[in-house]
This record gives structure tokens, C-alpha cells and sequence, in this order.
């Protein structure tokens, strides 16, 4: 088969019918054993007394196990040892686990759970962005600087000073599947773990500490995710720990899973950011200079906080040339949960800081803001000098210009930005907002070393075939598209490939999938061990056949052989009979990344990707209420693998960021409880959130870069196409007065009326 | 308790169940049918969404607080059931396999009963039908592309009997705990006057799975089923109190549009497929949605203690925050709106449109003759511990021309009725703010300037 299709995902029919299964479906032997955690009740503070006697004695409890059982680390964190798994004495945020409770049911361990007596002697909590500068709480010394050309010398020059400083809330994830582990012990010592993780090895990494075991005793499953978007790349660990614990500790399997309220409470979230900034302009709206200033909440815990806030460093020019650029980079250390990794990476908050500085620039210019855009684009790829990043990577493959023509075209957007100003004109209460905005995210681990992939792939007597690579699947089609590989790889029906389940065991020491990488980087790796077991089957028909090697080709489930045709499973068995061996590795690592994280210098990605959208909204200026009209997309996935997956994750991903930027609402009070963790108050977008006409198109391009097939990675870029619905309700809110909206994000309803009122009042 | 019901064409009984075990805890942990999901064990996102059939037909419903003996005398289909026998695809499953309707596929089975249910039943606003389904992986587009799909296909053979309503014979051996009609209550309450009710579980359902609680005396109303009447006379609409919501909304349709639209939105299907008018007052939230629009009806309120029964004005009801009037023994069996032109407007205000708890809803009934305000019947729900009606503001409007100057010049008047909270839905400030714009936008709509967002086509 071609490996190129618009197949469907590979596990549709089981998720339709139920059959698909997720970590608390499998079924587990009846001596099953259920944990939770009992929880702090102070954001910050010493614990003086815990009185565990009433959760012992509660029905159905086996054991409760704190932090001085744990035998041997109590640490989840990802690289910096600085998160323990059970509470050491102090705690440093509402709802970080203090004890775990053993329990014979899920119920049993939950009720019990809430019975801790804990005495906690409360310290001042430092819970925002204020209260960390003021006290200097922060990750490293000091905030991080990068410059690029004479930022100050620019802005002083410049004929037109613009600046603002707005905020932008975190994100919840909420995958569907909340975290989930199972441990079921083996014989001498060795622990097989069932995780719902985006990072297996981590989470093996994690567990053979937590067991004083060598990696090799320990072995991790995952065969799909309820959804991870990040969510699930380091926050696993502390399901996983546990259940491996205490199934050590009490020789019985052990299942964890969070109730939906303890996710939201226990885990991290998105980053919420301020962004400052100050730009000097030209009168065409052209950026001379621009001076940001990111200021990013990271939590109690290291997490992936740093190369988050460095990934905003890396986006906060998006798609501009800017010609001088200063950002300082703060990373501040709050008794939150710790923030961590979602779609996006940071790149979503960098990015629409400079989204929200092109928008105020057009708005102080009255400039047509789309055209503003264009004005300061990175020069288009073949261009003999191309654009180089403020980090000092030179931009060779932008393709945003004829990208925003072909939108502006498909989506009518003079005509509509005219329907928008007449309606304007002519309503009071209800007004239309419209935006353009377009994106360039770049791929690539910024850590340079986790740019690397490994599969695993066998082919069985009979001609059927096993695909296993490191990647996992959290709904994002990536076994499908790796399967496809495979299967063209093989001229054979992509029935004949079997997908299975991530393992440790039999593809160690892989990344995280994360980054948009997995099809990037386990594609290829598929692709070099698919190409190995061909090489040989190919030398061993040549030479037993006397046939020329370029006379052997493989399509359609069938192996010619000069002028033979030989089933694959014909060919497989022979090659069998004939002692080759019909298994294989294969390896990947990224070409031409090379990143100085200190110096903010060198070529952190591999290539870009692109896209753009127009967004059309309506606001009632009554109440703040609003509503995305209209949706128009076109994002560049490369040489798609398979187009239908990818519009999956461009038209998901849109919506999620829209969700970001509107109803999606953290509110943290003033002793630093999370008040938004359910889904009874914390809103991500439903049914009819999405736009009411959607219209999203590929821009079919091959990568110029030699990806796999030329494809490109889809899974974070499109997230940002979100940021024009922010935008196109700013619009509308503009529409009410002379003033700049200098709307804060979310948009709830509640702070676009406070816009308005603003804006009415000027 | 004993209990029977069809659960995937199969006759099931339950002897002693525990009242408060949840049927998605016991369908995956008892049954081994897995294919629910749990998701939020709240009932805000459907991943566990099941089919449930009665004598009123099919609805939705969600599965993690519905508990076991609210489904005696029925049939559940879960998404196992969707299924021919032969493992055919029900058409909403195959269509939302061919339109790549699902990533993760967590919430994918509830979507599928949700359609599957919608099909059923012929409603085709796809919309309202998932309004209570999460999806976090697809945006919806496709999704909504496969239920376009499947609407027009037949309703497959094996799920026919559920259309026709077909349930179990229940079990003769009703007891105390599931009383068979508001005589049986009533006696049911005397005995146990401080049992915990529980009609649809919306409410309660979150004391046992959030809250944790042991309800140990719990008497369901479900099986009392003249408290499930709507009577319409020349004098008012009478509505047992064990109306669902939406069994209601149909009527309302008919009587009070605003108060219908307001209803479409009121939580999701699932939620109003389960949820009773007389669950929704009796509860006492400040927040329920349907109190302020009855208040501004001019509802009564129907209670019975026994062989006793008294009516009182339902703004009387709410005394305070977690007080109503309100005694041992007692339950609503009732509500009434007098018959009326229709004058009302409901404004429900949140953060979502669908299935999200109001910051404010206001309703407005304001009769204007010859420009001039003659009465005024104004509550609002968010604004004060209880659901509270805007007397000063009445008093203010009323006789004033109906014009912006007079509602610019009541505009004090809501400090004077309401001081609100700030919380995580919206600030006082806020709820002050769009409870006066509130009043604005009835005027505009009457001048019939667009002011509704929903109705803006792109």
C-alpha cells in the first residue's frame, strides 16, 4: 500500500463499541489492591502531627504508607529530584499527597483517604506572579536574558513607542482518562507497570529507583491514553510509584486512579504567563525592535518549567522578522502545583505575546492588522537572504505568505471584514469581531539528546508482522501512521502490520511523546528497521533466484522477483527455511539540531511548521457574552501521512486553544486552593463552542526537510491557531470604543464586559 | 432493597442492593461491562452515558450518579448493547468510525449512546443531544459530521423494542424505599421523616461521589408516578414534582418560550433526562435555574406532610441559604404557574452556554400597556443565597414608561435588592453589572434590536 491514505484510526472500532482498553479496563487478577492519596490541606507549611490511626482502622484498608516507609527514593520529579512522592515533613501545596492509602476498592481507599488527622503549621504560601517577585521565589538565579542586536538603540530610534502588559491563564488538560497506573508484581523482584503515560521510560526510570531496582527488573506497558496533551508526560510518575510500591510492599497487584477532582488538584497545568512589552515602530507598522518581558508561574516543583519558559522564549517572535529583540525570561517558583508540559509547550504563551503586540500596534497605527502581519513576515523560503530568529536560526522554509493569500482568498476576508464593519455600524448590543493570525512553531526536542527514536519490528513465517516502536498513542493516530510506514515499506495491506502496545522491554531508553515528534521520529525509526529486514530478504531472493536486487520490488502483498511473483508470506517463509533473519531494530536520530540552552544560541529545530487561521466571533456588550461564528483554516502538515488524522488534530487542536484563550478558567483563592477542579467549574468547550462553519484545508507541501515521506509534525502546531479567536473577540470589543480592548485571557464573558465598559467609558 | 430490570436484552435481579451504588460502579466493577467510562463521576462530561427505557420512552442518561434502584422496572442499554448480536455496528458507531469521530476514544462510547439515544428518538439537534458529552480530542467537527450521517439511518432491528418502551415487569415486592405513588410517599416520610429523597440524583448522586457520604435512609421517588402528571387547565399548569426537566420543556415551549430556550440549555440531556422540577426547587440551591423564572411566573408551591397539604408562594419557600420552609416529613408534590399571556424572559448567564451553572439568570416578566410598565415580576438566581426576587427594581419600574431612561433610572435599585458573591463563576461586581444589563436587554429585545449571541449566524 501507499503510505500515504485518510485511514481510519486503527482502534476506531473499539473505541465505538467500548472494547478499546484503557489502563482501569484491563482486567487484573481478584487479589487486586486500590490506592489514593490523602491530600494536604495547606498550600505551604510544616506538618507537626498526622494522626493516620482512623484511616487504618476505616473499612477495607490493607495499609497507609508514608514517607518514612518508603524504602528506598521518594521522588517523582522528571530531572530535578526536587519533587518527593509522599510529603517530607513540609508541604508546599493545596493538595500534595501526604500519605497512600492501600485499600480493597477503589471507594474504600477514597473514604479513607479524607480521615487523616494532619496538623500542618501554616506558612506564608507565595501563590502569584506578585507574590514571587516580591519575595524573588524563582527556578535559577535569575531571570534568563537572551539579545539579539541593539534592542535599546532600536527602541530609541523608533518613531513609535507601543507597550502593554497583559495576563493569560493556565490550562487544565483534562484528558478524558484521568491519570492511571497498575503494578502487578513478578517473581524476584520485578515490577511490570500498566501506565497511562506519554513517557514509559521515564516512568520505568522512576519506579526502579523508587524500588532500588536496575532498570531491567522493571517493565512498562502502555497501549493508549485517554487523552494526554501533555498532561501525562511527567505526571504519571506519581500513580506509577505508588502502585509499584506497594505492590512491592504488599505482594498484590495495586491500581491507581485519580477521582477527576484529585487530577485537577493534584496535577499540573498549563503555565499562566504575564507578558510586558515594549516595541519601538514604524510608521507602516513595521517592528524595529521589540523589548518582552515573560513572567511565568511555574509551581512549587521544577517540572519541565525551564525548557517550557525557554520554548516562550523561542516563540515570542512567532512569524516576524524582528530586526533587534531583548526577552527576559522569568521563572517563578509559587506553593501551586507544578506546572507543567501541554501542547504547546510554552510556544502557545510566547507566541501570543507578540500576537497580542501585532494586534495593538495595528489597533494604535489603524492599520489593517493582517496587513501588519505581513509587513514584518520572515522572508519566504528560496528567498537568497533568508531571515534569521532572534536565537540565531536562519528561517529557510516559510511558506506564510502564500499560505495567508490562499486564506485571505477561501475565506473572503475583505469582504468579510466589511460585513463585519457594516454590522457594526448598525447594532448596538451585539458586536462582530474578526482576526487572522498565523503560526510558526518549531520542532524538535529543545533537549538535543532526546531527539532520538528506536522500533522494533518482526516478521513472522506466515508473513504477518509486528510493529513496535517507543511512541505512544494518546488519540493522535500515531500507531496508524506508523503502521502505514510500515506497511508501505512492505508493499503489503495494513492488516497485515499488528500494532502493539509501547513496552520497555522492547524498545528501551525512548523519549517522551512529546514535542509533536512521535510519527517524526518513530516513523523513521520504523522505517530503518522495516528497511533492514527487506535488505535482507531482498539479498537473500537475489542470490537464491539469480535475480538483480533492482528487479525485486514489493507492492500489493506480493514480492516480484524478476519475472516471479511471490506472496509477502511466500517470501517471508522462504526467507525463514533459508535461516535470514526476519527481525530487526531501527534507530533515528535527528539531522542538523544543535542548541546552547545557556546561550539561547544555535538551531534548536529541525524545520518549522505553519499555519494560519481566521476566526470570526460575536460578543453581546451587554453581558460579555460571545460565540466563534466561523472558522478558517489552513495548516501545513507537510506531505501529510494521512490527512484525515491530521485535519483531526488541526480541528481538535484549534478548539482546545480557543478553550485556552475563552471559557477555560483556573481560579486559585486566596490560601491557594484550586476552586476550578471539576467540570461543574471548570469549562472546556462543548459541542456547540465549536465554530458554527469550521473549514479547515491542509496546505499539501513536502517538507523541505528529508522527514518521513516529507511529512510534517501536527500535533502542538495547530493548538495555536486558537490564539485568532482571542484576537477576533478583542476586535469586536474594540468595536465598542477609541481605546485599545487590552483584554487579559481567558475572554470570559466577565472580563470582555469589563473591556467594554472600559472602552465605552474612554 | 430487591430490584429488576433488562440490562442489553437481559433480565437482572438485584437482591439487597446498596441504595446508593452507582450503576456505573456496578455495570464495570460487578459486571465486567467496561465499555462506560468514568470521566468526571459527576456527571458533567457522558463518557459513562447509558440508554435507560421506561413506559416514557428512552432517554440518556449518565450512569455514574444513577443510582441501581432508580433503574428497577426498566431497561438499561449500555454501549455493549449498541451492537447487533452478530457484532454489527449500531449506524452511529459505524458512522463515527468512517468520519473519524474519534482520537482517544475515552469519551467515545458515551457519544455513541448519547447519538444512538438521539436517533431513537428522532432529535436531530445535535447539539443539545451532546451538550453533555466531552470530547477534548476532536473539537467536535467530526463528530458532528458522523451524526448528520447516521441521522437518516434506520433504527436498528435489535434496539426496536426499546423505542416501543418495553420494560420488565417490576418486581411485585416494592418496598418502603421505593414508594409506587405520592399516597406511598407520603405514608414512606411520616415513618422516616429524615430519609434522604432522591428523584433524579443529579444532586445527591454528587453527595455519595464527591461528597463521600453514606446514605444509609434513602427513599426514591421515581416509582410514584402520579407525581410525574402535567395538567394544563384553564387556570394554571400543574406540575408533579417529579416532572423531569425535560418533560417540562416541551410545555414550556407551548406557554413560556423564553422559559423552554432557558430549559434547553439547563445542564445537558443527561441531566435533564433524570433531573425533576420538584428536585430543582426542593434542593434549595441559590442557583438552580428554574426557581427565578417560576418566582417570576408567580408560581405556587404544592408540599404534603402526610394526609396535610398546604400551598405557598414559591418566593416564600427560600428563606435562606440552606433553609426552606420546609418541615420534617415533608415533600413538594407540586408546583402551579398561573395561566397568563406570556410576558417572560430568561436570561441565563455563564461561562459556557451548555451545561454550565448560571453566574446570574434573571427572569423578567414585565407587562407593558401603552408604553407604560403596569407590573413587573423580576428574579433573579446568583445574586443572594437564594433564588430572590428584585422588589425594588419592581417597585421602581412599575408605572414607568418602558424606555431606557426608566431602566437607566432603576439601575440603584438592584444594590438595593441583591449584594452578591464573588466566586469562581463571576464576580459581585459582575453579577450587579449583567443583572442591570439584564433589564437593558429585555427593553432591546421588546424594540426588537438582536441581543442574543445564539441567534447570529455567521
Amino acid at each position: 500500500m501507499s503510505a500515504r491514505g485518510p485511514r481510519i484510526h486503527d482502534a476506531a472500532p473499539l473505541h465505538v463499541t467500548g472494547a478499546a482498553r484503557y489502563i482501569d479496563d484491563i482486567p487484573v487478577p481478584g487479589d487486586c489492591l486500590h490506592l489514593a492519596f490523602g491530600l494536604s490541606h495547606e498550600a505551604r507549611g510544616v506538618i507537626t502531627r498526622a494522626d493516620l490511626s482512623k484511616v487504618r482502622a476505616a473499612p477495607g484498608v490493607i495499609d497507609v504508607i508514608t514517607a518514612a516507609h518508603l524504602p528506598f527514593d521518594n521522588d517523582v520529579s522528571p530531572a530535578a529530584h526536587d519533587e518527593p512522592l509522599l510529603a517530607k515533613g513540609e508541604v508546599f501545596y493545596h493538595g500534595q499527597p501526604i500519605f497512600l492509602v492501600i485499600a480493597t476498592s477503589h471507594l474504600a481507599a477514597r473514604k479513607a483517604a479524607r480521615l487523616g488527622d494532619i496538623t500542618i503549621e501554616p506558612r506564608p504560601a507565595i501563590l502569584t506572579i506578585d507574590d514571587a517577585l516580591a519575595a524573588g521565589s524563582r527556578f535559577e538565579a535569575g531571570p534568563v536574558i537572551w539579545t539579539d542586536g541593539d534592542t535599546d538603540a532600536a527602541l530609541a530610534a523608533a518613531p513609535r513607542i507601543i507597550e502593554g502588559q497583559f495576563e493569560m491563564g493556565g490550562q487544565e488538560h483534562f484528558y478524558l482518562e484521568s491519570q492511571a497506573a497498575l503494578a502487578l508484581p513478578q517473581e524476584n523482584d520485578d515490577m511490570l507497570v500498566h501506565s497511562s503515560t506519554q513517557h514509559p521510560t521515564e516512568i520505568q526510570h522512576k519506579v526502579a529507583e523508587a524500588l532500588g531496582v536496575p532498570m531491567h527488573a522493571v517493565r512498562v506497558e502502555t497501549r493508549r491514553m485517554g487523552g494526554g496533551f501533555g498532561g501525562k508526560e511527567s505526571q504519571g510518575n506519581a500513580l506509577a510509584v505508588s502502585c509499584a510500591v506497594a505492590a512491592r510492599h504488599t505482594g498484590r497487584p495495586c491500581k491507581m486512579r485519580y477521582d477527576r477532582d484529585d487530577d485537577m488538584v493534584i496535577t499540573g497545568k498549563r503555565h499562566d504567563f504575564r507578558i510586558a512589552y515594549r516595541a519601538g515602530v514604524a510608521p507602516d507598522g513595521r517592528l524595529l525592535g521589540v523589548d518582552v518581558t515573560q513572567y511565568a508561574r511555574c509551581g512549587w516543583a521544577q517540572d519541565l518549567s525551564l525548557p517550557v519558559a525557554d520554548r516562550a522564549m523561542l516563540h515570542a517572535d512567532n512569524a516576524y522578522d524582528i530586526p533587534a529583540m531583548r526577552i527576559e525570561s522569568h521563572r517563578l517558583k509559587t506553593h501551586t502545583a507544578s506546572a507543567t508540559a501541554y501542547r504547546g509547550f510554552g510556544g502557545p504563551q510566547g507566541m501570543l505575546g507578540i500576537e497580542r503586540l501585532m494586534d495593538h500596534v495595528a489597533h494604535a497605527l489603524n492599520l489593517d492588522p493582517t496587513s501588519v502581519r505581513r509587513r514584518n513576515f520572515y522572508a519566504p523560503a528560496g528567498s537568497a537572504t533568508p531571515g534569521v530568529t532572534h536565537y540565531g536560526q536562519p528561517v529557510e522554509d516559510f511558506v506564510l505568505d502564500n499560505m495567508v493569500a490562499a486564506l485571505e482568498a477561501s475565506a473572503a476576508y475583505a469582504a468579510r471584514r466589511k460585513a463585519v464593519d457594516d454590522w457594526n455600524a448598525q447594532n448596538d448590543v451585539l458586536k462582530k469581531g474578526l482576526a487572522l493570525s498565523p503560526v510558526k512553531f518549531g520542532i524538535s526536542f529543545t533537549l538535543t539528546h532526546l531527539n532520538q527514536a528506536g522500533a522494533l519490528v518482526h516478521v513472522y513465517q506466515d508473513g504477518s508482522i509486528h510493529l513496535n516502536h517507543g511512541g505512544t498513542e494518546m488519540g493522535q493516530g500515531l500507531f496508524q501512521k506508523v503502521a502505514q510506514v510500515a506497511a508501505s515499506v512492505f508493499g503489503v495491506p495494513l492488516e497485515t502490520v499488528k500494532i502493539t502496545a509501547t513496552d520497555t522491554a522492547k524498545v528501551p531508553n525512548t523519549s517522551a511523546t512529546a514535542a509533536s515528534s512521535g510519527t517524526d521520529l518513530n516513523g523513521m525509526a520504523v522505517k530503518a528497521a522495516c528497511d533492514t529486514i527487506k535488505g535482507r530478504i531482498v539479498a537473500f531472493l537475489a542470490e537464491s533466484r539469480g535475480v538483480d536486487t533492482a528487479k525485486i520490488t514489493f507492492e500489493d502483498g506480493n514480492v516480484q522477483v524478476g519475472d516471479d511473483t511471490l506472496s509477502f508470506a511466500e517470501a517471508a517463509q522462504a526467507a525463514y527455511t533459508n535461516r535470514i533473519s526476519l527481525s530487526a531494530t531501527g534507530f533515528y536520530k535527528t539531522p542538523k539540531v544543535a542548541w546552547d540552552r545557556l546561550k539561547g544560541r544555535g538551531r534548536p529545530f529541525f524545520y518549522f511548521a505553519y499555519g494560519v487561521s481566521m476566526t470570526e466571533v460575536v460578543i453581546d456588550t451587554l453581558t460579555g457574552e460571545n460565540r466563534i461564528l466561523r472558522a478558517d483554516i489552513v495548516h501545513d502538515a507537510g506531505s501529510s501521512l494521512n490527512p484525515a488524522l491530521d485535519i483531526g488534530q488541526v480541528e481538535g487542536g484549534y478548539v482546545q486553544g480557543a478553550g485556552w484563550l475563552t471559557t477555560e478558567e483556573l481560579i486559585w483563592d486566596d490560601a491557594g486552593r484550586l476552586r476550578t477542579h471539576a467540570p461543574s467549574t471548570y469549562k472546556i468547550p462543548a459541542c456547540s463552542d465549536r465554530p458554527d462553519i469550521f473549514n479547515v484545508a491542509l496546505w499539501d507541501a513536502p517538507n523541505p526537510e528529508d522527514t518521513i515521506f516529507r511529512s510534517k509534525a501536527v500535533g502542538e502546531p495547530p493548538f495555536m491557531l486558537g490564539i485568532s479567536a482571542f484576537l477576533a473577540l478583542s476586535d469586536a470589543v474594540a468595536a465598542c470604543g477609541a481605546g485599545y480592548p487590552d483584554l487579559d485571557a481567558p475572554a470570559t464573558p466577565e472580563r470582555i464586559l469589563t473591556a467594554v465598559t472600559r472602552l465605552r467609558q474612554t | 432493597m430487591d430490584i429488576t430490570f433488562l440490562l442489553n436484552g437481559e433480565n437482572v435481579t438485584l437482591r439487597d442492593v446498596d441504595p446508593t451504588r452507582t450503576t456505573l460502579d456496578w455495570l464495570r466493577e460487578e459486571r465486567g461491562l467496561r465499555g462506560s467510562k468514568e470521566g468526571c463521576n459527576e456527571g458533567d462530561c457522558g463518557a459513562c452515558t447509558v440508554m435507560v427505557t421506561d413506559a416514557g420512552g428512552t432517554s440518556a442518561l449518565n450512569a455514574c450518579i444513577l443510582f441501581l434502584p432508580q433503574l428497577h422496572g426498566k431497561t438499561l442499554t449500555t454501549v455493549e448493547g449498541l451492537s447487533g448480536p452478530d457484532g454489527a455496528l449500531h449506524p452511529v458507531q459505524e458512522a463515527l468510525v468512517t468520519h473519524h469521530g474519534s482520537q482517544c476514544g475515552f469519551c467515545t462510547p458515551g457519544i455513541a449512546v448519547s447519538l444512538a439515544a438521539g436517533q431513537l428518538n428522532g432529535d436531530t439537534a445535535h447539539d443539545d443531544v451532546l451538550a453533555g458529552n466531552l470530547c477534548r480530542c476532536t473539537g467536535y467537527a467530526p463528530i458532528i459530521r458522523a451524526a448528520d450521517a447516521a441521522a437518516g439511518a434506520p433504527v436498528p432491528d435489535w434496539l426496536s423494542t426499546l423505542r416501543a418502551g418495553e420494560s420488565p415487569a417490576a418486581s411485585a415486592e416494592v418496598g418502603p424505599a421505593l414508594p409506587d405513588s405520592s399516597d406511598a410517599l407520603a405514608h414512606a416520610l411520616m415513618e422516616r421523616p429524615h430519609a434522604t429523597l432522591v428523584a433524579g440524583a443529579t444532586d445527591v448522586g454528587l453527595w455519595v461521589t464527591k461528597g463521600l457520604r453514606d446514605l444509609r435512609d434513602v427513599i426514591f421517588l421515581g416509582g410514584a408516578t402520579d407525581l410525574q402528571q402535567i395538567e394544563v387547565s384553564d387556570s394554571d399548569i400543574r406540575i408533579g414534582a417529579g416532572v423531569t426537566i425535560a418533560q417540562l420543556l416541551p410545555v414550556m415551549a407551548d406557554h413560556h418560550p423564553s422559559f423552554a430556550e432557558m430549559l434547553r440549555r439547563f445542564a445537558s440531556t443527561q441531566v435533564r433526562g433524570a433531573a425533576t422540577l420538584g428536585g430543582n426547587i426542593a434542593n434549595g440551591s441559590p442557583i438552580g435555574d428554574s426557581p427565578p423564572a417560576l418566582i417570576a411566573l408567580g408560581a405556587t408551591l404544592h408540599l404534603r406532610r402526610g394526609d396535610v397539604r398546604r400551598d405557598i408562594r414559591l418566593q416564600d419557600f427560600f428563606i435562606d441559604y440552606g433553609k426552606q420552609d420546609r418541615v420534617a416529613g415533608e415533600f413538594v408534590e407540586a408546583i402551579s404557574i398561573p395561566r397568563q399571556s406570556d410576558h417572560l424572559k430568561v436570561y441565563k448567564l455563564s461561562k459556557r452556554f451548555d451545561q454550565d451553572i448560571s453566574a446570574v439568570l434573571g427572569a423578567f416578566n414585565i407587562v407593558v400597556e401603552d408604553g407604560i410598565v403596569q407590573s413587573a415580576r423580576i428574579a433573579f438566581g446568583g445574586m443572594a443565597g437564594i433564588p430572590k426576587r428584585a422588589t425594588h427594581v419592581e417597585q421602581a419600574l412599575t408605572g414607568q414608561p418602558w424606555t431606557q431612561a426608566s431602566v437607566d433610572a432603576v439601575g440603584p435599585a438592584f444594590a438595593q435588592d441583591f449584594t452578591p458573591m464573588s466566586d469562581m463563576r463571576a464576580s459581585a461586581e459582575y453579577r450587579l453589572e449583567a443583572a442591570r444589563n439584564m433589564l437593558t436587554r429585555a427593553l432591546a429585545e421588546d424594540q426588537g434590536t438582536p441581543v442574543s449571541v445564539l441567534e447570529v449566524t455567521p
